[in-house]
């Protein structure tokens, strides 16, 4: 199999701005390949939440060129973006939960845009909520969850469509850290089945904790590679230079 | 660790639509908001009334172009009695032998006198004024200017004081003011669809920006534009077939009145034909073509507004 066709992402020089100001990300280039786990870590403000909001096609980069499961997404038609969206599963640093809907419709939601029955999703969605520990919240509306409990709704959603592609923004940010190891755990049973994992953490201790997990760094919108995760064949961690 | 649940056969990654209630439900303001099935009734009602004046004064026009079409005065215009009721005997001896006259009645003077007697009092109005001799002519191709001057030409030696009009003629204006009349009523509903789909855009714009954040979430979890103005779309149907509805009810319920007014001075929109089955077919349409706009203003609104997010 050749290397372009192994790759699910890949960004090429990627530069970001917003409007006239100075590029908040940077000759960003760097491939992804299926079933790895990555952390994409650096300090606030370094460009981590932009640069995923390039991989979730939540936005157009000023510059540069971006492949993800094969395709140029940057001159992709925007009708054909919900596809591709489809592929991958979001966990917002806000969570951005629907405030109107229980925890149940919200793990559903995504199912529901996938045109899934109702008789199918209604399973699965209870499973799930279970897997998360929130099988006796499920009728609440998230305004009534705790911080931890929204997150762990938020990543049911993200996870219940078996995305190819998880990109989590700061998934531990409001939890405390035994919730946040669970939460890495729920992340990595998810690697296990083959999905690709983005999660981007600014908290170091975070990043040992998956041994097989591959680190990029951001660092000023400027995009650097201490385990060669960005170069192919990637380098895990702990393996000889 | 337990393994994470798989959704059994995993999630469909097609475009399926939003269905049921469920999608009805995602953005719960969706709703255009709660004056829009009034809006929409009152426009249906104005446009009801307006079509239905419309096609009234249309059918009477038509209705009356179409009687008159055939039929000309002959006035015999003389001080002299004697002479008024010769030339009259002579125009009608000779008229009545042409091809082109399909039959006449001479007026009697005292149905003359009763028309004018409004005017001139109950004395007789001989007395007053000189009364015309009258002649009702049916002609069989119509009063045609060419038609009408043949048979000044044969009336002249006979008949000199004898003039000749077609009664369309007469009633050019009152006919031309009707069609300008009814074709008003048409304008009037252009522009109560304008104002309609107007209201429609502007609801569906607020509706939007109320939901933003939800539609912005939608999206990147890969729902489509037309999912999303599908939910709209339901949401102005809802709407658009109650006050399409009521709006048809008091529409209807105002023109029958009308009608009933009218028919009641004898020249009514009803009960001399004003309108016909056909007609009120038209007007039951009304609701139907309000829904339609309704729907595709709010599509094109929501679909022209998400083109502008990513």
């Amino acid at each position: 199999m050749s290397v372009a066709e192994q790759e699910i992402v890949s960004f090429d020089n990627v530069g970001l701005r917003y409007g006239t100001d100075r590029e908040i990300l940077s000759n960003v280039s760097f491939t992804l390949f299926p079933g790895r786990f990555y952390f994409l870590t650096g300090a606030s403000g370094a460009g981590k939440t932009s640069l995923l909001r390039l991989l979730y096609l939540a936005q157009r980069p000023s510059r540069g060129a971006i492949r993800m499961f094969g395709t140029d997404v940057i001159t992709l038609p925007r009708e054909r973006l919900p596809a591709y969206r489809r592929r991958m599963g979001v966990v917002f640093q806000d969570f951005r939960l629907v405030d109107h809907l229980s925890a149940f419709d919200n793990v559903a939601l995504p199912l529901r845009v996938s045109g899934v029955r109702e008789a199918d999703l209604q399973g699965p969605v209870a499973d799930m909520l279970e897997w998360v520990g929130l099988a006796h919240r499920a009728d609440a509306r998230p305004a009534t969850l705790s911080g931890g409990e929204q997150q762990r709704v938020a990543i049911a959603r993200a996870v219940i469509g078996r995305p190819d592609m998880l990109v989590a923004d700061e998934p531990t940010g409001n939890v405390d850290p035994e919730m946040a190891l669970k939460l890495i755990r729920l992340f990595e049973a998810l690697n296990r089945l083959g999905t690709t994992v983005v999660v981007a953490t600014h908290d170091v201790h975070l990043l040992s904790k998956v041994p097989d997990s591959l680190i990029m760094r951001l660092d000023k919108g400027v995009l650097s590679d201490p385990t060669g995760a960005l170069r192919y064949p990637p380098r895990r961690i702990g393996a000889g230079e | 660790m337990k393994k994470p649940p798989v959704l059994a056969g995993a999630a469909e990654r097609g475009l399926s639509p939003f269905r049921g209630r469920r999608a009805a439900h995602l953005l719960p303001q969706a709703r255009l908001g709660g004056p829009m099935p009034w809006v929409i009734a009152i426009m249906v009602a104005l446009t009801v009334l307006a079509a239905g004046g419309g096609l009234a004064l249309a059918n009477l026009a038509d209705r009356a172009r179409g009687e008159l079409a055939g039929s000309a005065t002959v006035q015999i215009v003389d001080p002299d009695p004697q002479s008024r009721s010769q030339q009259a005997d002579a125009a009608a001896t000779l008229l009545v032998q042409d091809p082109a006259v399909a039959g006449l009645a001479i007026v009697p003077p005292e149905s003359v006198a009763d028309l004018l007697e409004p005017w001139l009092g109950t004395d007789d109005p001989e007395q007053a004024v000189p009364l015309p001799a009258l002649i009702d002519l049916r002609l069989r191709d119509g009063a045609d200017a060419a038609t009408l001057d043949r048979l000044r030409s044969l009336l002249a030696d006979a008949a000199p004081a004898a003039r000749i009009d077609a009664q369309a003629q007469w009633l050019a204006p009152v006919l031309d003011a009707l069609s300008a009349l009814g074709w008003m009523a048409f304008g009037l509903i252009g522009l109560l669809a304008f104002t309609s789909a107007a209201a429609v855009w502007l609801a569906a714009r607020n509706a939007l920006g109320g939901n933003r954040d939800t539609i912005e979430i939608v999206h990147l979890l890969g729902g489509s534009d037309a999912q999303i103005a599908r939910i709209f779309q339901r949401s102005i149907l809802a709407d658009a077939v109650i006050g399409g509805a009521l709006g048809l009810v008091i529409g209807m319920a105002a023109v029958w009145l009308m009608g009933a007014q009218f028919a009641a001075l004898d020249s009514g929109l009803v009960s001399s034909g004003g309108l016909q089955g056909s007609d009120w077919l038209v007007l039951a349409l009304v609701p139907v073509g309000a829904v339609a706009l309704a729907v595709l203003t709010a599509r094109f609104t929501v679909l022209a507004s998400l083109r502008k997010m990513l």
